[in-house]
């Protein structure tokens, strides 16, 4: 495991949102061709949805949704967005597939955790924990998930799936 | 060993394997990697990896159709870009501006054989499950990847079988079938399965119709879906491979061309294991619509109530083909679109436009006072070509009603079949085309 990897305990902010969260209100598709900067695509982040969000956003921030958060178009910048804005983890009831795998892919955590799900509230702060597989609310109240596969973990701690290839190729 | 799913030998296939357990994660080379506008986005992706050369061009397919022509000088430069790289990594299925939409192109070109597996930058792929191929959505990293490796870890889905028996009632089409199964199920139904179509229905639907269903399901957000291959879908693919070809009909090249199309076709074992299987009745079915701002909030066409409508849409990869045009001409002809609204009809594909202008349907829809576009994606993800004003509502016949799809948040988005976006056009609210008198 190498030493840069992803932390494996952090504590940050909780937003919270619904169910069926699509791309469309994480990133607008009219943005998807035209704006390229980080600072451009962070600002527009969930604008759609919930139009506090982009300006008070902090980072280590952690995003809470029901099921299949991120449904809809392959784009990436409904994930990259979130990075950029300085999001640590989403973690949903569920999420639709191509939104989880972008995440993987950009070293972004997303976690299945429907107990959480139910006792997170906004504003309140989680402490997630990979080693121990569990988030603890702010009122110490706990949730378990399902301990991420070492294939996740690689990816993860590589940053992403292009650093984690260009790992492989110079091996 | 116990039997397999179509996701499972698809999946083995393209990893090399004789056979796979559903959960496994697998190292698939798909046979096509489809990307479309994107690409120069991908391309500055890939070029982290330092190589010069992608390692398949010839198993790259892409298409310019998103935003085509391109509205701004921003998406002109994308677009040169994109010819620039086809240009220096010599990838022949190229398909220019105005040939049409991604999905529609591969069909008609038959980049994607029976049995296949395409991976997509592009949410719909699973809409080549309509031929007996393995389609799957990806991302842009994941495309990276691909062109840099040939190859890319996936998981093998669980496998949920729909059916359809029966005889579908006059004005029901394979997009209400589609809107009643997500109503039925939810948007997350078919969350990370592959979803199998059996019935005679399914198999009586035209080829057209056909395509509506697996393209549909990614709303349903499933990871493939598929249709078995039959008859109609082989004849399909062997005639247009023929003809690009030059294979004349009934040669010795003909046969074996046949022949290599049924060996690739793929089947599920009858002993395979189902996660679930859901039966539907076609004489059930009626006219569905989506209302906003979620494709599962479903209600049968007659339950709706009066909805006036501003704006109307027919086109995209879920309803844009020939049948489409000619379900929206048989409403349009003699009859002409409210005032005050605007109807945009956009083509598929610039095959199913000279098919409309011979036919004369392109006559009636501007005879009708209906805007007629240029092939491609239009305004379906709001780029362009009929963006709703604040706070109108609009009919479309494509796949999605999200807030802010078609680029203004505050617009109202039902979905509905070509036809009764057409009535709808013509009565200012939304109607059955049986209405219309
Ligand atoms: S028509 Fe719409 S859904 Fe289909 S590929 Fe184009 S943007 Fe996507």
């Amino acid at each position: 495991m190498t030493t840069s990897g992803m932390v494996r305990q952090f504590t940050g902010r909780v937003w919270k949102y619904g169910d069926n969260v699509n791309t469309d209100v994480i990133f607008p598709g009219k943005y998807t061709y035209t704006l390229k900067t980080p600072e451009d695509i962070a600002a527009h982040a969930l604008e759609d949805l919930d139009p506090e969000f982009a300006a008070n956003v902090q980072t280590g921030d952690i995003v809470v949704a029901g099921s299949n958060w991120g449904c809809g178009s392959s784009r990436e910048q409904a994930v990259s967005c979130l990075v950029l804005a300085g999001v640590r983890a989403v973690v949903a009831r569920s999420f639709s597939r191509i939104w989880y795998r972008n995440a993987l892919n950009n070293g972004l955590l997303a976690l299945e955790c429907p107990a959480f799900v139910d006792l997170a509230s906004a504003g309140d702060t989680a402490t997630i924990s990979l080693t121990e597989a569990l988030v603890t609310a702010g009122d110490g109240r706990t949730a378990a998930f399902k301990p991420l596969s070492d294939d996740v973990l690689r990816i993860l701690d590589a940053g992403g799936l292009i650093p984690y290839i260009k790992q492989q190729m110079a091996d | 060993m116990p039997g397999q799913t179509f996701a499972q030998k698809a999946l083995a296939k393209a990893a090399g394997r004789n056979s796979c357990a559903v959960g496994e994660i697998l190292d698939v080379e798909p046979d096509v990697v489809l990307s479309h506008d994107n690409t120069a986005a991908i391309r500055r992706i890939w070029e982290e990896f330092g190589q010069d050369r992608v390692k398949h061009p010839d198993r790259m397919a892409i298409t310019l159709d998103h935003a085509v022509p391109a509205p701004t000088a921003v998406h002109a430069q994308n677009h040169r870009e994109i010819r620039e790289f086809v240009g220096e990594q010599g990838i022949n299925h190229f398909f220019e501006a105005g040939r049409g939409i991604c999905h529609q192109v591969l069909s008609e070109e038959v980049v994607v054989k029976p049995g296949q597996v395409i991976l997509g930058a592009d949410s719909h792929t699973p809409h080549f499950g309509w031929l007996g191929a393995f389609g799957a959505g990806i991302g842009r990293s994941e495309v990276a990847a691909l062109w840099a490796q040939g190859q890319l870890w996936l998981k093998v889905p669980a496998t949920m079988r729909i059916h359809l028996n029966g005889t579908m009632p006059d004005g029901v089409t394979a997009k209400d079938f589609a809107l009643r199964i997500i109503g039925d199920m939810g948007a997350d139904g078919g969350l990370y399965r592959s979803i199998e179509f059996a019935g005679d229905t399914i198999h009586a639907m035209t080829l057209e119709s056909r395509m509506v269903l697996p393209n549909m399901m990614a709303e349903f957000g499933a990871k493939n879906a598929v249709i078995c291959p039959d008859e109609p879908v082989l004849t399909w693919c062997l005639e247009r491979l023929a003809m690009h070809r030059g294979i004349e009909s009934g040669s010795s090249a003909w046969a074996d061309l046949s022949d290599s199309l049924q060996d690739g076709c793929l089947y599920p074992d009858a002993d395979c294991e189902l996660e679930s299987e859901h039966h539907y009745t076609a004489e059930d079915l009626e006219p569905y619509i989506a209302r906003p701002h979620s494709v599962d909030d479903v209600v049968p066409l007659s339950e709706l109530g009066n909805v006036k409508v501003d704006s109307a849409f027919i086109g995209t990869c879920t309803n844009g083909r020939l049948e489409d045009m000619s379900a929206a001409a048989s409403v349009l002809s003699d009859r002409r679109v409210a005032p005050g609204l605007s109807l945009v009809i956009i083509p598929a594909s610039s095959q199913v436009l000279q098919a409309c202008i011979e036919l004369g349907y392109a006559e009636t829809f501007t005879r009708a006072g209906a805007m007629l576009g240029v092939p491609g994606c239009g305004p379906c993800m709001g780029n362009h070509f009929g963006i709703p004003a604040p706070s109108e509502t609009v009919i479309s016949s494509a796949n999605r009603n999200f807030r802010g799809r078609m680029g203004t948040p505050s617009a109202d988005i039902f979905l509905s079949s070509p036809a009764v976006v057409a009535a709808s056009a013509v009565a200012g609210r939304i109607v059955d085309p049986r209405e219309l008198g």
